[in-house]
């Protein structure tokens, strides 16, 4: 009986300190995003300036190096609502009308969506990990004394290069997405390529397009920042920097669903 | 140990140059906790200026944590801190990030960034801090290098070196911006004897030629008494006592000579608090099994 008591108060207030965690991560990310914006701002003021060089090198890592894969699976995605659209369209006899299905899925869904978990699980986790290690090794604590600002030095590239990168993926995922996609359906309804891309421009607007964009912009945001206040966070030693990376995917695609989510549904309002 | 005789005629043997008499760092009261364990219970210090300060005192008696403190690099619970006269809870940001620029760090485990070669490692605080063009920063890194005998090691990356290369390269990391106060971590810990006597050497020159104080914590009771103006001994979280070597050996306290000549401290638990430690407190009722 005791017994059950017991667990019973340390389940509350188990809940408890995983809601604390909770508003205590969301207020780090804030400050996070805050002091950044504050060294892009006044770093040169400082004496202390945001370095084009790093920002460039995490683009080079976050970005260049992902558009292989990134085409590779938004052309999938493509093909696949291709597939899904005309099969579905069919039973109405209205397959021709797939473009307009295909064209505001990849432009406001899907490219933003894949764009942004792929680069969460690729760079998000490295850069978790690449903090975490900072910390265990004392070289964050290195920079502190040299009087090198960590949030300058080590995030505001890592951000920047994110928000330029990710919308940057995403258009190019975008054009991947309809290309493939344009590819199955004039191989199955024999619609040509030309006519494809007429009523897909024709369709889109200025506004889809930023939907997308816009979505992916906060995609980066996110990205970046739990994968920082993970890696800020590693307790012990090499374990607890794999933990901390696990963890930044995983709350960083969370996060990125729910995001979208919400996104979606204030859109169609 | 050796003789205390032979420690202090040897350094007398060697010349000193007169500490100043300003303080670089003042340390009062100094309370600190890791969560709930307290760490440090009231610690007052001071470094004076073109002194060497070694800390010494038992493993886990808290000497990375007040150097730690020492660099401000972790919260206080109380206590007032005087880094380079400033009041650090009341100076403001830039002023605390000047006063950082006057300070150097080689950390117990090098911390050298393990993404930069050991010259971009070095250059890093030059780049950071000054208007160098690149290669007066290239040739202070490789004069830095050639003090600590790493010269022509300047391409290679930290994971590229053994432990004591990683120090060194550390501690030519931690002079090259030629700071008012250096703080060292074990630096010779694992270093073999001619290299780590060659690295005393190199603390005792950035003392005399560069003015530097230079705060040491160190296990090594040799280099100890060849560096040291004076003694600071740590034992769980608390002062012993702060002297000069002299004072040190000369020291009555039983606690300070255990330490000096490593005998592992008294064991004066009684029999039942001890079972009741293996145990584990939390459930006495068990002892009697
Ligand atoms: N990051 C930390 N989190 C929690 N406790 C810590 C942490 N770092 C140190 N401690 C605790 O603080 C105490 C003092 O540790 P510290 O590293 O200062 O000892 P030390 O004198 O440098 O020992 P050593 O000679 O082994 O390096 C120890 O009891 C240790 O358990
Ligand atoms: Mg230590």
């Amino acid at each position: 009986m005791a017994d059950h008591k017991v667990s019973a108060v340390e389940k509350i207030e188990g809940v408890g300190k995983t809601a604390v965690g909770f508003v205590e991560a969301v207020g780090n990310g804030g400050i996070l995003v805050a002091e950044s914006v504050y060294w892009l701002m006044f770093g040169v003021r400082e004496r202390q300036p945001v370095r084009i060089g790093a920002v460039v090198q995490q683009m080079m890592e976050i970005g260049i190096n992902a558009i292989p894969i990134i085409l590779m699976l938004t052309g999938t995605i493509g093909v696949m609502l291709a597939i899904q659209g005309i099969h579905t369209l069919r039973i109405f006899g209205a397959e021709s009308r797939v473009t307009i299905g295909i064209a505001f899925s990849v432009v406001r869904e899907f490219a933003p969506l894949i764009t942004g978990i792929l680069v969460a699980g690729r760079s998000g986790s490295a850069l978790a990990a690449r903090i975490g290690t900072m910390k265990i090794n004392q070289e964050i604590d290195a920079l502190k004394v040299m009087g090198i600002n960590p949030t300058r030095f080590l995030v505001v590239p890592a951000l920047v290069a994110m928000l330029i990168m990710v919308p940057a993926l995403t258009l190019l995922g975008n054009f991947m997405g309809l290309f493939a996609a344009g590819l199955y359906v004039n191989a199955d309804l024999g619609i040509s390529l030309a006519a494809y891309a007429h009523d897909t421009i024709d369709i889109l607007s200025l506004d889809d397009l930023g939907h997308g964009l816009g979505k992916s912009c906060i995609f980066a945001v996110l990205i970046a920042v739990i994968g920082v206040v993970n890696g800020a966070g590693v307790q012990g030693g090499a374990e607890g920097v794999g933990k901390a990376t696990t963890r930044s995917v995983v709350q960083a695609i969370s996060a990125i669903i729910v995001t979208d989510m919400l996104f979606a549904f204030v859109a169609t309002r | 140990m050796r003789n205390p005789e032979s420690i202090i005629e040897e350094r007398k043997s060697r010349h000193r140059p007169q500490t100043g008499p300003n303080a670089v760092i003042e340390v009062e009261d100094l309370v600190t906790h890791y969560g709930e364990r307290m760490i440090l219970k009231g610690v007052s210090m001071n470094v004076l200026e073109n002194e060497i300060m070694v800390i010494m005192g038992g493993s886990g008696s808290g000497k990375s944590t007040l150097l730690r403190h020492l660099m401000a690099l972790e919260e206080k619970t109380s206590g007032t801190m005087r880094i380079l006269g400033n009041d650090i809870d009341q100076i403001g940001r830039q002023e605390f990030l000047d006063v950082r620029k006057k300070l150097g760090v080689a950390f117990q485990s090098g911390a050298l960034f393990s993404s930069m070669t050991v010259g971009e490692n070095i250059m890093l605080p030059l780049y950071e801090h000054t208007d160098l063009d690149a290669l007066t920063m290239e040739i202070m890194a490789r004069m830095k290098l050639e003090v600590v005998e790493l010269s022509g090691f300047e391409n290679l990356m930290p994971s590229e070196l053994s432990g004591g290369m990683i120090k060194r390269a550390a501690f030519a990391r931690a002079i090259v911006m030629d700071p008012k106060v250096l703080f060292c971590d074990e630096p010779s810990a694992g270093l073999d004897p001619v290299v780590a006597s060659a690295l005393d050497d190199l603390i005792l020159d950035m003392r005399d030629a560069m003015g530097m104080s230079i705060v040491v914590v160190t296990h090594e009771l040799d280099s100890a008494f060849k560096i040291a103006d004076r003694i600071t001994i740590l034992d769980r979280g608390e002062i012993l006592m702060v002297g000069t070597v002299e004072e040190v050996l000369a020291s009555k306290s039983e606690r300070v000579h255990a330490l000096l000549n490593r005998i592992p401290e008294e064991d004066t638990m009684d029999p039942d608090e001890y079972l009741n430690r293996l145990v584990g407190e939390d459930n006495p009722g068990t002892a009697h099994l």
